[in-house]
Formats: structure tokens, sequence, C-alpha cells
């Protein structure tokens, strides 16, 4: 199986008596198929415009607020919790730890991966508590990945980042 | 009775490139609270928001309402249709002893969704209704523009000057993005690009956040002074499909019934001082005002003519400019039209401001629907 170094053993879903490609195909189970366009162009708007720009630069961007205290990332314009206007801008660092993590062997349609990917909660350095980003986790063996491990951010080359979350590939081990 | 204590709104605009839906919601928000004098993460005791999915661009779309409005870690409910069926939802709230407070939300970031007619078409029935055209589906509005036009024997003027009015009430109307100074020459040489249906006479998209605080009758006579109070609510729908409908607004008819009857109106011509209708489609307008029974239904032609729904008119209809001078809010719809109302019931109306004791708000779901909400709210 190519499913990483795991064997999956058990079902992913209740086995039943399923259509078969040829009940579609031949119409034996009546039906209109349909595939809607829809599309959006969703505005970042002020916070995370600014907060793309930052990854743009190679940099992370968060917002403080000095009724509660917290430095938040990703940024917003007002504190959720104070329920008022942020009380300005700060860059935290391209490191963090991991707070929780998934390696995923499978993709939406149930096909198997070629690799594993590791999916973790990073909690950046300088940022309040329960402030994580979500990313990946590269360069290292799945099954050595661990809750409380510090990482570091690496990010695509200055040329190819566009604004995006995904101007970081992946966030690597920082030890070793 | 319970009351709308505080609003506050945002837009309203063509575009807005330079901020989130979340943003503008934010602003909307922290001005109706101010407007009412309560702090949301203290006093409220109920969220209501009103959004659809499918406009939004994300599925369970009302998990993305709390941090905007102050609701972190409070009650909220999401009502997937019209604002004014989220006004019904904090009014039932409010009346059953559950919340004091309830917040009402709705807003429209149209500007995003880039496929509106393709989002629309995903709205009719997937095996009956889609198969059967290409087309982009204004072509439903015209559908039932035709029969309506047939059937009550109206000329093409006739929806023209709904557009007039309309458009021309915007140009008071500083948040309304769509005013024009047009003539009825104009919109009869707009093209019809689903016949009968002219491009002057549909709608065009616009964003915006409208929010409400709404209060049990103790609550809001300790926090205001001029409380708008909901006189009556009603909702209804005809049915589903496009080849059983009536095609005369009958979801707008028993809408209003069941508001009026809990208002206690008998005679609307005679008790309501104004109404902000649904006029996506002008002559949705027409339909709206024949439901609301301020006129006779062959009547209502002529009496737009002789200028009986104007400004100074007997019975003002869409003085804001309705939708087509303000703009489709989508869900938020029902929004701006309760905002007219309630800014003309307080005098905080500028230079639109008409005299008036009780107004309607009436909304209807859009296409491809027939179904709609009214309101009754007086001071
Ligand atoms: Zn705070």
């Amino acid at each position: 199986m190519a499913v990483g170094k795991r064997k999956i053993e058990c079902p992913l879903y209740a086995e039943g008596t399923a259509v078969s490609e040829e009940d579609i195909k031949t119409r034996k189970v009546t039906h209109y198929e349909d595939h809607p366009d829809i599309r959006y162009s969703w505005t970042a708007g002020q916070a995370i415009s600014r907060f793309l720009n930052g990854l743009k630069e190679g940099k992370i961007l968060g917002v403080k607020c000095d009724g509660c205290k917290r430095i938040m990332v990703p940024p917003r314009m007002f504190c959720e919790l104070c329920y008022k206007p942020i009380d300005g801008w700060v860059e935290l660092k391209d490191t963090g730890t991991i707070l929780t993590y998934s390696i995923s062997y499978i993709d939406p349609d149930a096909r198997p991966l070629p690799k594993p990917i590791v999916v973790a909660l990073i909690q950046i350095d300088g940022a309040s508590q329960n402030m994580a980003i979500m990313h990946l986790i590269g360069e290292i063996e799945p099954e050595k990945v661990y809750v409380g491990m510090r990482v570091k951010a690496v990010w695509k080359p200055e040329n190819e980042r566009e604004g995006s979350v995904t101007d970081i590939k992946y966030w690597k081990p920082l030890e070793g | 009775m319970v009351a709308i204590v505080g609003v506050g709104f945002c837009g309203f605009n063509s575009t807005t490139p330079d901020l989130s839906w979340k943003e503008i919601v934010y602003e909307a928000a922290i001005k109706a609270y101010s407007d009412a004098g309560i702090n949301p993460r203290r006093d409220v005791d109920s969220f209501v928001t009103c959004e659809e999915d499918f406009w939004e661009g994300v599925a369970i779309s009302d998990e993305f309402v709390p941090d905007q409005l102050g609701a972190v870690v409070k009650p909220t409910c999401t009502v997937c249709s019209d604002f004014l069926y989220g006004l019904a939802t904090a009014y039932m709230q409010i009346k059953s002893g559950l919340a004091e407070i309830v917040v009402l939300e709705a807003h429209s970031k149209a500007s995003d969704l880039k496929t509106l007619g393709n989002a629309i078409r995903h709205a009719m029935d997937p095996i009956w209704l889609r198969p059967i055209s290409r087309a982009h589906p204004y072509y439903l509005a015209a559908l039932e523009m035709q029969i309506y036009m047939c059937e009550r024997g109206l000329c093409e003027e006739d929806v023209a000057r709904v557009v007039v009015k309309n458009k021309n009430n915007a140009l008071l109307n500083p948040s309304a993005p769509y005013a024009a100074n047009v003539k009825l020459e104009d919109v009869m040489r707009s093209p019809k690009v689903f016949d009968p249906l002219k491009k002057m006479e549909i709608a065009q998209t616009s964003d915006g956040a409208v929010i409400l605080v709404v209060a049990s009758d103790e609550v809001a006579r300790k926090l205001t002074d001029t409380p708008i109070w909901i006189k009556g609510i009603g909702w209804w729908t005809e049915t589903n499909s496009y080849d059983t409908a009536s095609f005369s607004a009958l979801y707008a008819y028993k809408a209003a019934k069941m508001a009026y009857k809990m208002a206690g109106i008998a005679n609307p011509v005679k008790e309501v001082d104004f109404a902000e209708v649904d006029d996506r489609f002008a002559f949705k307008e027409l339909q709206h005002i024949e439901a609301l029974q301020f006129a006779n239904k062959f009547e209502v032609a002529r009496l737009l003519r002789d200028g009986y729904f104007d400004r100074d008119g007997v019975i003002p209809v869409n003085v804001s400019g309705g939708s087509l001078g303000v703009g489709n809010l989508l869900e938020c719809t029902g929004g701006q039209k309760t905002l007219e109302v309630i800014l003309q019931l307080r005098g905080e109306a500028g230079k639109r401001q008409i005299d008036a004791e009780v107004g309607v708000a009436q909304v209807w779901r859009y296409l491809p629907t027939f179904s709609g909400a009214v309101a009754v709210l007086g001071v």
C-alpha cells in the first residue's frame, strides 16, 4: 500500500451495497448531473491585506490590544474579546511551537497520498496563548513530529512570493 | 410590545475593495451599539444573523459571525433567509422570554461574488428547471413580469415609471450608489435584455450591512425615549416552483395579512403612512404595492403615474430610492428597507424626511422564490 509507512486496516466507512459506476453510466440510477460554476473573489480587507503584504516581505505581522494585553495573529482590526479597535501592529518571529498536529495519509477522495502530509497548529513566538496558525511541517519524518516541537518557517524565494499564506512553504524543525 | 432601540449601517456601495465583509459588519455594529447605548459584551442576550452560504462563498457561514458583532462566547444563531425573517426570530426570542436584548445582523458583500447568475441558478430545481436554459436566470423575473403585465393590462411605461421614481428618490439618499436623474424616455430606451424586462429595471448589487438592537418593552423604555415598535410581522411562502406559482406576489399579500392582523390594521391605505417595498425588478414594486393593499390591482399603475406613491404622495413608496437606487443587498435587502422605515419614523432621514408614524417594510426572497416577509413599524 502506498500510504506512507503506516498500514491502515480498518475501513474508513461502514460497508454497504455500493452503487456501481456501471449503474450510473447505464442510467439504472435515474439522475441529472450538473457542475455549477460559482466563483468568488474574497476581499481581504484592512487587517488581512496588511498581513499578506507582510508575508510577501518575509514578515509575520500581528496586532496588539491594550485591553486584554493580547498579541493576536492572524491580525484583525478589532479585538473580538474587548470589542474595540486594536492598538497597534507588531512584527512576530518566524519561529514557533507545535500545539497539535496530524499526519494525513489519504486525500479528500479517500485515495492514498503519495507522501503523508503533516498539518500542524503552530503557536507563533511572541503571540498570545491560543494564537496559532495552521500550516505544514516539512524536512522531518512524520513520525518524529511531536507536540511542543520547536519549528521555523521555510519561506519561498522572495521573487516567488505573492502575498499568500503559502508564501511560507512549510515549517521545519528548529533544532539540528 | 417589542421595540427597535438601536440601528447602525455601513454602506451602501456598489463595491468595497478596501474592506472585508467582517470589517463592514464591525463598522455597522459599533454604530448600532452606540446608538442603543449598550455594550454587546455585557448587555446582549442573543445574536441573530441572516445569511446564505452561496452568497457568502463559505459553507456554515454562521460560524464566521461572532467576532465582528461582539458575540464571542454568546448565544448566536443564523436564519438562512432575509433580514426580515431574522427580525421575526428576534421578536419571538424576546416575546418568549428567552432574551431581553437581541442583536440582528445582515450584510451583503455581493461584489465578492463573481458569478451572481450561476449562484441564482443554483437555487433552481436541479432536475426540473436547470437543464432547460443556459440563459442568465433573470429570465425567471421576465416570465413573471410578462404574465403580470398581461393580467393587469400594463404597458411598458407603467413599469418604467417605477425606475424613474426610485432612482430620482435616491438622489436625496447619500447611501444610494445607483441614484440617477433619469426620465421616462431614458428608461424606455434601456435595452430589453430579457424581453419584456429592461436592463434599467433590474437592481444592481451593492455591499453593506445593517444591524439592529431589539429589546423587550420594559428594557426599550429604559434605553430610549424614541423606541420604534414592531407592531406586526409576517412571512409566507407560496410554492417552490415556477410551474405552480400565481405570479401575483401572493407571498407578499399573505405575509402582509399576517402582519396587519397582528398590528390591528384593517385599512392599510388609511393606517399606513409609507412603505419600503422590494423593487429588485421594477415590476415587483407594482405587485408588492398591490399585495400590501395600498391600491386595487387595476389601479396601481394609474396611481403611480398620478404621483400617489411619490415622496410627497399619499403613500410614499421607496423614498430611500428602493433597491433600484440603493442596490440589491442580497439577504440584507430587508435590512435596508427596515433601516429606512426606522430613520423616517425617528425623523433622521435628512433631506428625504417625510412626516410619518406608521411604516411598512416588505421584502421578497428574490429569484427564484415565491416567499417574503412584511414588518409594520410605528412610533
Ligand atoms: Zn482585547
